[in-house]
Formats: structure tokens, sequence, C-alpha cells
């Protein structure tokens, strides 16, 4: 594989740099611009109140702690190969978090009133948890990464990782239960969606990594030791299974429900995100990727078990659009027994699509990510350094 | 903590009793043997006026009942008279990002088809939940039961709209003008029924209940047992809507 020279290298660095920069700074302007507006100037109503800047915000915020995974099994779990890769993982952390509640942050009504929320704690709303869960998992990850870096504090990295996970699981349990507590509407208020959102984590940040990594290595003509990818694929195919496993269990129980029927047929056969779910989150984001790491022709080779896992995470994307969208497009049913009408949209199907700004704003989460990412890497030099007999020694035990 | 007052003891109520003695004399009619349908002047006798400086009072627990059989078909004088008291008055290109603090349901029973209309609004819950999601406080329920949203520290996260069941909250989606000084609205805070609470606390009634020209609508303390919502509670089956999500509503309906 070539190899950039330095010059060229550099070079290619500024223009990710400046392209991921015009991305997030595009995404504020929008969100400025929504700001000065009202939102307006988006597709969201008085019905879908959440829209395209959330479902990115929530991928991004899952995926974050998700990623985090990669080192947990290296520092709790003492995963020899998993080891050499907690760094990055912990940087990658910190950047998607970072997009995540920026989008969440500038979509706000008053996003000015920052301050407000810092300062204004209600201990029973599941938000208010999440305020308390996001600068915490910062500071965590902080000091798991100085403990790492900082070789008088390697002593300290299991202790700090050990921490680390706890914190992370709590978190998307977090992030999980913003909907599981949720009396009103027939999409949410279910409690396996604190663990489903763990799971949904596993995989998604694990994708992630993975093709981060990936890139990194081909950056630095590198390809990933075999056993490395056969690990790391094999664990993937099980998230992803993993994931699907919920999906199924939650919808089986949810149309069991005849209070719930109708929105199950809804969501699943006769609606615009029948063919998102079946599409988009079943075939792209679930049985393609699955065949992929299962099929040997493919299994073995880095360039494909890198598309299943860009597959997986633009499934995340249809999983989380039909969740958060759908599960609001729906009307909720305030008078069962009752075909409802009214000024309000009441008994109607919503239907929404996002504008311009709110998709700027949400890709605008993904530049800041990827540029906390490309100057991270370059400035830390978290480019994952495998010691192959090692590798090889520790898989031969476990075998 | 100010223990309850007796019913003999509070003036409000020995108020509303002397104003409902006073319209007894305009008579009952009867509409079945030991149900009498009160004139509205009593029903919709005013409330004494809060002192400023003194807090609500958690001894009153302001409610509505709304008779859905009295409720016009197409009429919108309610509605009218809520958006004109509290300056809601947007008209916006996406109808749908419009504030409606009151609305007009009809209803259809899939069962026999009967039509039946009534205004719905925010239901001021005893366990409201969008007072529990909201993370800064803003959602807040008055010790009176009234809940409101503090446009001081509302974010607009919109939590709360998410989490109502009975989709009384709205979003202001735009710039506001032409507000009404006793109901500050702002862009990008959430809005709902405020039970009229400048026109409660000034001891008149929410404008709704003013405005309906078939008397559909009772407005009063729910914990006095000599109001006349209480009593008409006491003596009518009233429904709370949704109540098996058992969140105590303060807005009751009748004839559904």
């Amino acid at each position: 594989m070539a190899t950039l020279n330095p010059r060229n290298e550099e070079g290619l660095f500024y223009i990710l740099t400046a392209i991921g920069g015009l991305v997030s700074a595009v995404g504020i302007g929008a969100a400025l611009y929504m700001e000065h507006t009202g939102h307006v100037v988006t597709g969201m109503n008085n019905q879908i109140v959440w829209g395209l800047p959330h479902v990115f915000a929530i991928f991004l915020i899952v995926t974050a702690s998700g990623v985090l995974n990669v080192a947990s099994m290296g520092s709790v779990f003492s995963r020899k190969l998993y080891k050499p890769r907690a760094p990055l993982s912990g940087l990658l952390a910190l950047a998607m978090i970072s997009g995540g509640l920026a989008v969440i942050m500038l979509d706000l009504g008053r996003a000015d009133r920052l301050m407000v929320a810092a300062t204004h704690f209600n201990p029973t709303s599941v938000f208010g948890w999440n305020v308390i869960l996001y600068p915490v998992f910062y500071g965590i990850v902080a000091v798991y990464l100085w403990t790492m870096m900082e070789q008088r504090m390697n002593p300290y990295t299991k202790v700090a990782g050990f921490a680390t996970f706890i914190w992370r699981i709590v978190l998307t349990t977090g992030t999980g239960s913003i909907f599981a507590f949720l009396v009103a509407r027939q999409a949410y208020g279910s409690a396996l969606l604190a663990p489903m959102f763990i799971i949904m984590s596993f995989s998604w940040g694990l994708a992630v990594f993975l093709v981060v990594q990936s890139t990194m290595y081909a950056w630095n003509g590198m390809s990933l030791p075999p056993l490395v990818l056969q690990r790391m694929k094999n664990l993937l195919a099980t998230f992803i299974s993993a994931v699907l496993y919920f999906t199924i269990v939650l919808h089986l129980v949810n149309a069991y429900f005849a209070k719930n029927m109708a929105f199950e047929y809804f969501l699943l056969f006769d609606s615009e995100f029948a063919s998102l779910f079946w599409i988009g989150q079943v075939l792209i984001g679930t049985l393609l990727p699955l065949a992929l790491l299962f099929y040997p022709a493919t299994a073995t080779r880095a360039l494909w078990v890198n598309v299943a896992a860009l597959l997986a995470i633009l499934g995340a994307f249809f999983q989380l659009y039909v969740f958060i969208i759908g599960g609001q497009a729906f009307p909720l049913d305030i008078f069962p027994g009752y075909d409802i009408t009214s000024s309000f949209m009441d008994g109607m199907v919503d239907h929404y699509s996002a504008s311009l700004p709110e998709v700027l704003l949400a890709f605008g989460g993904l530049g800041i990510a990827f540029t906390m990412t490309t100057i991270g890497v370059r400035i830390l030099h978290f480019l994952p350094q495998d010691d192959l007999a090692e590798l090889e020694a520790a898989a031969s035990a476990t075998d | 903590m100010t223990a309850p007052q007796t019913p003999d003891r509070n003036p409000r109520r020995a108020f509303i009793a002397a104003a409902g003695a006073g319209v007894a004399g305009l008579g009952f009619t009867a509409i079945a043997p030991g149900l009498h349908l009160m004139a509205v002047g009593e029903a919709n006798a005013a409330t004494e006026a809060r002192k400023a400086g003194t807090a609500a009072s958690p001894a009153v627990r302001w409610g509505l009942l709304i008779d859905a059989g009295k409720c016009a078909p197409g009429c919108s004088k309610c509605i009218d008279a809520c958006h004109n008291e509290n300056g809601v008055s947007e008209k916006l290109p996406d109808p749908r990002q419009n504030s409606q603090w009151i609305r007009k349901i009809e209803l259809v029973d899939r069962r026999n088809g009967r039509k039946t209309e009534l205004p719905m609004m925010c239901q001021h819950c005893a366990n409201p939940p969008c007072v529990d999601v909201c993370p800064t406080g803003a959602s807040m329920k008055r010790a009176d039961g009234i809940v409101l949203v503090d446009r001081h520290t509302c974010i607009g996260c919109r939590y709360c709209m998410m989490a109502c069941p009975y989709k009384a909250r709205s979003f202001v989606h735009a710039p506001l003008t032409q507000q009404n000084p006793e109901v500050p609205r702002g862009q990008g805070c959430v809005e709902s029924c405020t039970l009229c609470v400048h026109r409660v606390d000034k001891g008149q009634q929410p404008a709704c209940v003013e405005s309906c020209p078939e008397g559909a609508m009772i407005f009063g303390d729910l914990n006095d047992t000599n109001s006349a919502i209480a009593k008409r509670i006491a003596s009518v089956p009233t429904t709370q809507v949704r109540s098996d999500l058992r969140l105590n509503q303060g807005v009751r309906y009748q004839g559904i």
C-alpha cells in the first residue's frame, strides 16, 4: 500500500480539517439562523417536536458511549487486542459526544439559556439526569485518557477504565430512558429501551471505530492484522445481531397489545416509515452487514468488513429516524375507541420533511466530531500499535 | 406549612356560598329527579382574588368541568376568547406550527357513530408528566393545581411536549408581536393553557368559561365541597380523559 509522503500528508490533514471546520461552521450558522427566525424555518411542528437534528444528536451521543467499549474491553476485561486501541476509543468518544451535545443544545428554542439548564436542576427529569451525566462523562474519559498517556498514571488505568465502563452504561441508560419515561406516546414508554440503547451503542460504536481505525491505517500505509480484523468483525456481527433481537422483541411485544396494534401496523406496514424500517434498518443496516461479516469471501477482507460497518452506521440513522420521527408522526390516542379530528391535527398522521437549516445543523454535529477526531489523532498520535507476537500468543491462549 | 382551612372559615368559600345563595333566587331548573341544572350565573360565580404578595394556597385545587353534551357543534367562542385573552394570534404558513392553547375536538364513537364535540386544553394534572420531564423545572404546578410554564427558565427543549398525553402544549415557532402584557409569551418557549391564572388571581373566571354561551364549562375549587363544580362532580358521572394514566386531571368532562 502506498504511503503518503509527509508533505502530502500534512496537506491532506489541513484539507480534512478545513472541510470538517467548514461543515461545523455552516451547522452553527444554521443554528444561529434558526435562533433568529424561530423554528418556523424547520420542518418541526407542534406534533413532530423533535426532528432530524435529534436523530443525528442521539446517534452521536449513543455512539460516543459505544465507541468507548473498545477501551473497556482492553482495560476492564484485559483483552490485549483492544488495549492499544483504548486511546483512540477515548478520543472518539469525546469527539462524538461533543458533536451530539452541540446539536442538541443549538436546536433548543432558547439556546442562549444554556446557563439556565446548568443551574436549574429537576431531579425527576431524565433530561435533568443527562445534564449531569454528560459533563461527568467528559471528566471520566479525560482522566482515563490521562492515565493511559501519562506513564506515572498507568497503574490507575484499570480503575479509570472500570469507572468509564460503568459511567458509559449509566449514560446510555439515561439516553434510552429519555424515551422510556414517556407515558404519552405509543412508540415509547418501554423499559426495554434502556438496554436496547446500550446494545445499539455497542454496535454503532464499534462500527464507527472500525471505519476510523481503517482510515487511519490506510493513511499510514498499514493494514489491519488479520487476527485483529477477524476478532473485531465477529464482535460487530454479534452486536448487530443483538440489536436485531431487541428490535424484534420490542415490536412483537408492542404488537401483542391491542391498544398498540394500530401503531405497529402503521409503523411497519402502512406509512412512509415502513420502507425505511424494512429496507433501511433491516436490510441495509442489519441483514446486508451480517451477510458481509459472515460470508467467507467477504468476511476476511478489510474492505468488506468496513463496508459492513458503514452499512451498520447507515442503518443506525434509519433506525433512529423511524423510532424518533415515526413515533411522533402517529397521532396520540387521547380518546381510545373514538375517531377524533380537530384543527390541531388530532387523529391525523403527521408528515415531516427536514428543512435545509435542520439538515445543516445535523451535519454540523458530524462535522464537529470529525474535526475533533482529525485534529486529535494527529496531535496525540493515537494510531493503534499492535505487538503481533503478543497478540498471537494471547490468541492461542484463548482459542 | 399552612393547614388547610375548614370550609366555614374560608372567606373565599363563604363568598362563593353567598354568591350561590344570591343567584339561587334566580331559580333551579330540574332536569331529573334529584338533579338540578343550576343557572350559569351561579356555576360561574367569580372567585376571590388572591392578595398581592400571598402565595397560592395548597388548600385550593382549581379545576374545570366541561359538559360535552352542551358544547355546541361548530361553536368556537371559547377558543376565540382564550386566544384573544392570551394574545395568541399568530398565523404561520404551516398551521401545524401555530400555538393552540385550546381547541375543539370532534369525537366519533367507533361502535355507534355517536358524535360529540368538546374543548381540549391543558388538563392541569395533579401528577403532570410535563413537570416530571422538564430539565430546568420551568414546567411547574402551582400550589393551587394550575400547571404553568416559567417563561424565564424554559429552554425550549420540547421534552414536555413529548410527555403530554393531551397534546396540550405548543412551541412558539416565530417572533411574537402584540402580546397581552398580562400574559407574556416568548419565541422558543413552550406554552399552554394557564387556566387564565392572571384572571383567576384577580377573582375572575377563565376567559373560555366566561365566553361559553351554553354554560358548558364550570370553573371552581375542586377541594371545596360547597363549590358548584364539586357539587356537580358529586352528582353526575364525569370523566378524566385517559384516566388509565392516573394523572388525576383538574379538568373533568361530562357527557362523553
